[in-house]
């Protein structure tokens, strides 16, 4: 193979038709409220993990939405469940419920087991 | 109507010069007014009735001219037909932005690209909601701030209706097609009314709507008819495409643009978006400055109904103030409201 | 799709072009990429249509590469095309016929600032009679040549032996028109079709017969910038601006690209290669590539000239498998042969891009390399 010195550089574009949104139905079918969530963000600054790493509920609900899982697996299990964010959603969303089981489901695709309840 | 009836109360001679063929204005477009999603009918045959034998009302008359004379105003009409006025109330309303300004977005050349002036024209007719193709969408997507909030559109101010709007239609369409996947494209969510957020969270949470905070580069129309598009994903600050079988355009609310409208006729200044320049917009939101005439309504930029109507009253006062006023009281003609 | 949509916004960006009594303005790097363009144009012009077209080989790069670079000062740029106009005005010229489309937006940019900022435009001849004793005229009437072709299009259609259809199915050949970011992106009333829908090289293709193909990247831009590329290890910018483009337009199934810029059919030609070396893979029919042409060369091969020579040879992607489709007569031998029929040797092999007549399906009922005429 020749070496160009240089290669192609991968698609940043989120593709929605073709991206699964299987952990967002499984996280919706147990979480029904974070169709409430309206990305305020007022969770992400509440959150303790939040300071030192770079986890952001308010980005991984979206990231689900838009079915990037690799966001979930890469940073999900940072969060220690502390239940700031919970206290302070506007809109009263069960966020400790959706942070478990966005951990249940990047647990169930790391083992690669099937997404079921 | 509502000034018209008001005036007309109050003791005056009222003509109402429609330009159409029926009164009502943008009220017959309409097939729900939110939030509550109430049709305007009712609303509509109330106006209608409070006019009738008390206000004389000449359709299908375009004005042509409004010139001031000694004993007050002349209003031409098309077809040579003249009128005068001690006092001329405008409420020609505002204009729609044409979406086809908007070349990115291929309204007028992509087939399943339509308004949302369309889109209630279609619940209107009863009809089925289906792309041009014949199919039933199964995703459909709302751009909000279409002609607002945009210089390139000529229009730099936020047409305040269209959010709240663009939930309702959302709503409405989910409603006809329970199985659809409901997206609306939005930079901020103007929800200031009241239960505007409610119908915001109903959205989401009963009908499964999905909110994207994104703003609209380009359309693009794939083989079988679906619309793609390209936005940026601002929350997650990546670009992101997708297709949907319609795309609907929340078009904005303008100041008239075109040659010979009603507000360069009369020789009202404009202000600096392109409505009525108002001589004292927090005590008296109508006053235009000329002496005698007076602007309400959407004319004065984007307002919704319910503020409309309190204008009118507010403007029928004000008027019955100026006539009562002035020195030749008892020999007073008629008002004109012209469209 | 609705076409008379889009010939409505058409309407509403024309602009004037000029048809006779140009001053040319060469590009720089051009003449590297695709030696025979610039040559065929004139070739057009001059034979074909009678015009005249005077040249200066006086004049200098715009220097649009190294202002775009940042090593070149605005000052300078001005300077130098001041001096460019210098030349036109004292051939007795006043229509400036620009080859490349960067120099054509450099050109609009420069009389658009001085138009704004006239002391800028004080301040250049001032500079211009210090360094060279020149005075100039802006320029009546300044076209970009794929504007030219276009103006003249029916002209070509009248007098071209080919068209851009199959000559033997008698389908038209599918066209992706590429335009460079320059010509209308900047100032879209400048372009012909505006910066949304632009008309330059669709109207091109459609007077030859072809059919125009929309695919949704069909804005995006092939990625030849000026600074990134020029470092190697940035060039993967550049060559995902394209694959991405490619990956596009394939599900449509082009049979040619054409484009109006220098850098933009350099890059959709040569990264056809680089794609097909890293990744396997090839786009266009039986792993030949999609051929990519300038509008010059286009023109050139309906009006019949020998595709040799006008500089196909240098083309990375064969244009063979589109010769064939047209029907044009061509010598394939005479690909490797240079003047005095001296046989030049043959480059190495790309290890996935078919090449030259590689696997090209001939019908076996036609003959070959026959002329047909319209």
């Amino acid at each position: 193979m020749i070496d160009f010195g240089y290669s192609i550089k991968a698609d940043r574009q989120i593709n929605f038709d073709t991206n699964s949104k299987r952990m967002l139905e499984f996280v919706r079918t147990a979480e029904p409220s974070i169709d409430w969530c309206m990305s305020c963000g007022t969770c992400s600054s509440a959150c303790t993990a939040a300071s030192i790493t770079d986890y952001s509920l308010r980005r991984l609900i979206l990231s689900v939405r838009r079915g990037i899982e690799s966001d979930v697996l890469n940073t999900v299990f940072r969060c220690r469940f502390c239940g700031k964010c919970a206290n302070a959603c506007p809109r009263g969303v069960n966020t400790r419920n959706i942070i478990y089981m966005m951990q249940t489901a990047a647990t169930k695709i790391l083992n690669h087991e099937t997404l079921m309840h | 109507m509502e000034a018209a009836a008001n005036l007309s109360r109050m003791g005056h001679t009222v003509t109402l010069i429609e330009k159409s063929s029926a009164t009502g204005g943008r009220l017959n477009q309409w097939h729900a007014l939110f939030p509550s999603r109430i049709s305007p009918r009712p609303l509509l045959e109330r106006l209608k009735s409070e006019i009738s034998g008390n206000v004389n009302v000449i359709l299908d008359a375009e004005v042509t001219g409004i010139e001031k004379n000694d004993d007050g105003y002349v209003v031409d009409m098309a077809n040579n037909r003249m009128i005068t006025a001690d006092a001329i109330l405008l409420t020609s309303g505002f204009d729609i932005f044409e979406a086809e300004k908007k070349e990115e977005y291929g309204y007028g050349i992509y087939e399943n690209v339509i308004t949302s002036v369309d889109l209630e024209r279609i619940f209107n007719t009863g009809q089925p909601l289906l792309t041009v193709q014949g199919r039933k969408p199964s995703r459909i997507g709302f751009i909000h701030c279409v002609g607002s909030r945009d210089e390139k559109a000529g229009n730099f101010h936020c047409s305040k209706v269209c959010c709240v709007t663009a939930v309702k239609q959302a709503i409405e369409v989910k409603e006809l097609i329970p199985s659809a996947e409901v997206f609306l494209f939005y930079m901020d969510l103007r929800m200031y009314g009241r239960h505007f957020e409610e119908l915001y969270k109903d959205a989401q949470f009963k009908h499964g709507i999905q909110f994207i905070r994104a703003r609209l580069s380009e359309a693009f129309e794939n083989e079988d008819g679906t619309v793609q598009i390209r936005i940026e994903d601002t929350l997650l600050a990546r670009p992101l495409k997708m297709s949907l079988d319609l795309l609907v355009l929340m078009v904005g609310i303008q100041a008239p643009k075109k040659k010979g409208n009603i507000i360069d006729l009369v020789g009202i200044q404009r202000d600096t978006d392109g409505f009525p320049k108002l001589d004292d917009p927090y005590g008296m939101p109508f006053r235009t400055g000329i002496p005698g005439i007076y602007c309400a309504g959407g004319i004065t930029g984007p307002k919704t109904i319910d503020e409309t109507l309190t204008e009118a009253r507010a403007v029928a006062s004000e008027i019955d103030a100026y006539l009562t006023g002035m020195p030749s009281f008892s020999n007073f003609e008629s008002i004109v409201i012209g469209l | 799709m609705k076409n008379e949509g889009k010939k409505r916004l058409w309407q509403e960006y024309q602009k004037e072009i000029a048809t006779d009594n140009f001053f040319y303005g060469r590009s720089c790097v051009r003449q590297n990429f695709f030696p025979g363009a610039e040559q065929t144009f004139l070739k057009i012009l001059r034979e074909s249509l009678n015009k005249t077209v005077f040249e200066n080989p006086g004049h200098t790069t715009c220097t649009g590469i190294g202002y775009h670079c940042d090593v070149v000062p605005l000052n300078t740029t001005m300077t130098v095309v001041a001096r460019q106009f210098a030349l036109m005005t004292e051939a007795g010229f006043e229509n400036f016929a620009v080859s490349c489309i960067t120099s054509f937006g450099l050109y609009t940019e420069i009389i658009e600032t001085w138009k704004h900022f006239p002391e800028t435009e004080t301040q250049t001849r001032e500079f211009l009679k210090q360094a060279t004793g020149r005075e100039f005229k802006i320029p009546h009437n300044l076209a970009h040549a794929s504007d030219i072709i276009y103006k003249l299009r029916h002209e070509i259609a009248a007098i071209s032996p080919y068209r851009l259809v199959n000559h033997i199915t008698g389908k038209p050949l599918k066209v992706v028109e590429h335009i460079g970011c320059h010509y209308s992106k900047m100032f879209p009333e400048k372009g012909i079709g505006g910066a949304e829908y632009p008309y330059v090289l669709a109207g091109l293709a459609e007077a030859l017969g072809g059919e125009v193909i929309d695919y949704p990247e069909r804005r995006h831009c092939c990625g030849f910038g000026f600074r990134q590329y020029v470092i190697r290890a940035n060039r993967g910018y550049s060559l995902s601006c394209s694959k991405k483009k490619f990956d596009s337009m394939e599900p449509y199934k082009p049979d040619v690209i054409i484009t109006n810029c220098p850098g933009c059919p350099y890059f959709l030609d040569r990264w056809q290669y680089v794609v097909s070396e890293m990744e396997g893979k090839t786009y266009g029919e039986n792993g030949h590539g999609i051929p990519v042409l300038t509008y010059e060369e286009l023109a050139g091969i309906t009006l019949g000239y020998d595709p040799w020579e006008i500089g196909l040879k240098t083309h990375q992607v064969s244009c063979e498998p589109l010769l064939v489709k047209m029907g044009v007569a061509f010598d394939p031998s005479g690909k490797y042969r240079g003047k005095n029929n001296e046989y030049l040797g043959r480059p190495a092999k790309p290890t996935h891009l078919r090449i030259d007549m590689d696997a090209i399906v001939l019908e076996p009922s036609k003959q070959p390399f026959e002329v047909t005429h319209d």
